[in-house]
């Protein structure tokens, strides 16, 4: 962790050095292009997972503020707060008088951001190549092209390093993962079920059933998962539930339960990917050391 | 049932209580189906043969005694609770418009799903994994039924009672804004509440187990029960205030009672199924329109109606998108509002 911020400042120099006084022109995620008078200065961000990647990218001094759910790296604390993507404060955005505003899909706020004349850059992340690409397209636009492949190698070795402690044991184990509140399920097609993938975990939820179905939790019954996961302070009701004494992971206690932190950073698809993968293989070392059937 | 048609055997008409029999025979029917339906829908879809093969297999205490069952049969619970408390409702309110959620429990029981699930999610720093694991379990459930039931405490002190309707039906109104508005802010504070309440707002069967069961079939019985006991001075409150006075009737008592069994059963609903829509307010209108009766009749109806919609409900939310499922309220609010929609062409073209 330390080492990794070490790089981030070592990046941050680089960068300020790099930005050149260039036009930059991408394309977004609705194949409008967007260009710049040179690589933006002032930077508004509305999603944690494009603040994280800038701030990886080495360009965390160019934020000016951030969405309410923001708030890593630690330092983005210290921003002003706009709002979320679905209540953003037009009058704060417009105030910071920033070069460019980071968001995903749509929403109104972009509209309105946009006709006040404000460039808006929407980019989706709902897999690891959205991630890898909006790495790269971020980094042209901030005059540092050379950084988003940096960023994405050294996802790629968490990811592998992270692949290569995963017990014998536990490799093509069925997986079940559960995002909170509806029960969703993460399902292979979603990026929580690529790293599980990666990991060399199968999921217990096809592809077909789309990123993250609301299931019959009877399906879950029947998949029989060996291996469960999902926020810690929601799995103790997991048994609770009607027939769920059943599923061998519940039974058989091979449970990942993360916490507040770590649930968050797993399920959140920007530039830390690497290290959610490296939480989960290090949950699946803890169970196997405790002797996987 | 038996009640019901016992009920409808004590009307003294005889065009309407061959009516009520032919309701009464095609609810028990309705049920009957519902739950076999119920029994037959997996995580496949509903299928007989499924259901045969599964039977059969090593799996059939687990999936069909332990999941399908108590899903279906609370189903069936909460969904009479419902059509029970609308009944009453209507009949309190004398207005057919009237809904179970009116007097604030809807909201209230809102506001304690979500304070609950804010404290969880800040509890994870607050009160550490323990403290928030216990909310969790005694949590939702609990904490929607006291909701549910102090909605309609402060609708009742705010109308300084329930005897009149309009005070009552506007101090409704206020609490449910209030409330409704002081959850928005707490999950505009603590978005992660967001979803957990949005799941309990939209009604939910899917973790109904036995024990579950246990507390709502106690809850209807001994509302049955008591309903059963003031059916005449309901029907003697329809005649209008004035005329139950003059029958000697305590009103402001036996109205304070009739809000008291419909919010416990609301609350009682609410708090294991979420803010499933419509059922309650559209079970009794069917009872209604299909063989009106004496109130003891009406609710115990409305009861069987409200238990064979949301059965139904259930079992479409389960099979339309297998294996994956929609929130069951959503079916309701959809099978209801083209109810409603129905009747207005009805009434239209009349």
């Amino acid at each position: 962790m330390r080492r990794w911020f070490c790089s981030l400042l070592a990046g941050l120099a680089l960068a300020g050095g790099a930005a050149l006084a260039q036009p930059v022109e991408v394309l977004d995620d609705r194949g409008q292009a967007l260009r710049l008078e040179r690589p933006p200065q002032r930077i508004v961000s509305l999603l944690p997972s494009l603040t994280e990647s800038v701030a990886a990218l080495g360009a965390g001094a160019r934020l000016v503020g951030v969405d309410r759910y923001s708030n890593w790296p630690p330092e983005v604390a210290a921003l002003p707060r706009l709002g979320g993507l679905d209540d953003a404060q037009i009058e704060a955005i417009v105030r910071l008088k920033p070069d460019v505003v980071l968001a995903s899909s749509s929403a109104r706020a972009l509209d309105r951001l946009e006709a006040l004349g404000l460039p808006v850059l929407r980019l989706k992340s709902d897999s690891h190549a959205d991630v890898r690409r909006s790495l790269r397209l971020l980094a042209r636009l901030l005059g540092t092209p050379a950084e988003g492949e940096r960023v994405w190698a050294r996802i790629e070795a968490q990811l592998a390093d992270a692949q290569a402690r995963v017990p014998v044991a536990l490799r093509g184990r069925l997986v079940y993962f559960e995002l909170g509140g509806g029960p969703y399920a993460a399902g292979a097609s979603s990026f929580i079920g690529e790293t599980l993938a990666r990991l060399g975990l199968v999921n217990a939820v096809p592809a077909e059933l789309g990123p993250f179905p609301k299931l019959n939790p009877e399906f879950v019954v029947r998949a029989r998962p060996e291996l469960v996961m999902g926020a810690q302070r929601e799995q103790a009701a997991l048994r609770a539930r009607p027939g769920w004494q059943a599923v061998p992971a519940l039974r058989e206690g091979r449970l990942c339960g993360f916490d507040e932190a770590g649930y968050e950073l797993l399920i959140r698809p920007g530039p830390r990917l690497g290290e959610g993968a490296a939480l989960i293989a290090d949950c699946l070392q803890r169970l196997g050391a405790g002797g996987a059937r | 049932m038996s009640r019901a048609l016992a009920l409808a055997g004590a009307a003294p008409d005889g065009a309407d209580t061959r009516r009520r029999h032919r309701l009464a025979l095609g609810l028990v029917l309705a049920l009957l189906l519902g739950g076999l339906a119920g029994l037959a829908t997996g995580s496949d879809g509903l299928s007989l043969r499924a259901l045969w093969a599964d039977l059969q297999g090593p799996d059939a205490a687990l999936l069909i005694g332990h999941i399908r069952a108590p899903r279906t049969l609370g189903a069936a619970l909460v969904g009479a609770l419902l059509g029970l408390a609308g009944a009453l409702a209507q009949g309190l309110f004398r207005n057919p418009l009237a809904d179970p959620y009116l007097l604030g429990s809807a909201a209230g029981a809102g506001l304690g799903v979500v304070l609950v699930l804010a404290a969880a999610s800040a509890g994870g720093v607050v009160l550490g994994l323990a403290g928030a694991a216990w909310i969790e379990r005694l949590g939702l459930v609990g904490a929607a039924f006291v909701g549910a039931l102090a909605g309609v405490g402060l609708t009742l002190s705010l109308a300084r009672g329930a005897a009149h309707t309009l005070r009552l039906l506007l101090a409704g109104v206020v609490v449910g804004v209030m409330a409704g508005a002081v959850s928005d802010l707490i999950t505009v504070a603590v978005p992660e509440a967001l979803r957990g309440k949005q799941a309990f707002l939209l009604g939910s069967t899917s973790f109904l187990g036995w024990p579950a069961l246990g507390l709502l079939a106690t809850g209807l019985v001994a509302l049955l029960a008591l309903v059963g006991r003031f059916a005449r001075a309901l029907d003697a409150l329809t005649l209008g205030e004035d005329s139950a006075a003059s029958l000697g009737l305590d009103l402001p008592r036996l109205r304070l009672l009739l809000v008291l069994m419909l919010s416990a059963a609301t609350a009682l609903a609410v708090s294991q199924a979420g803010l499933v829509a419509f059922v309650g307010l559209v079970a009794p209108h069917l009872v209604r329109r299909a063989a009106p009766g004496p109130h003891g009749w009406l609710v115990a109806a409305s009861a069987a109606m409200g238990a064979a919609l949301l059965v139904l409900a259930d079992v479409l939310s389960r099979a339309l998108v297998a294996p994956q499922e929609l929130p069951v309220g959503v079916v309701t609010a959809v099978l209801g509002g083209a109810y409603l929609v129905w009747l207005l062409k009805q009434r239209g073209a009349r």
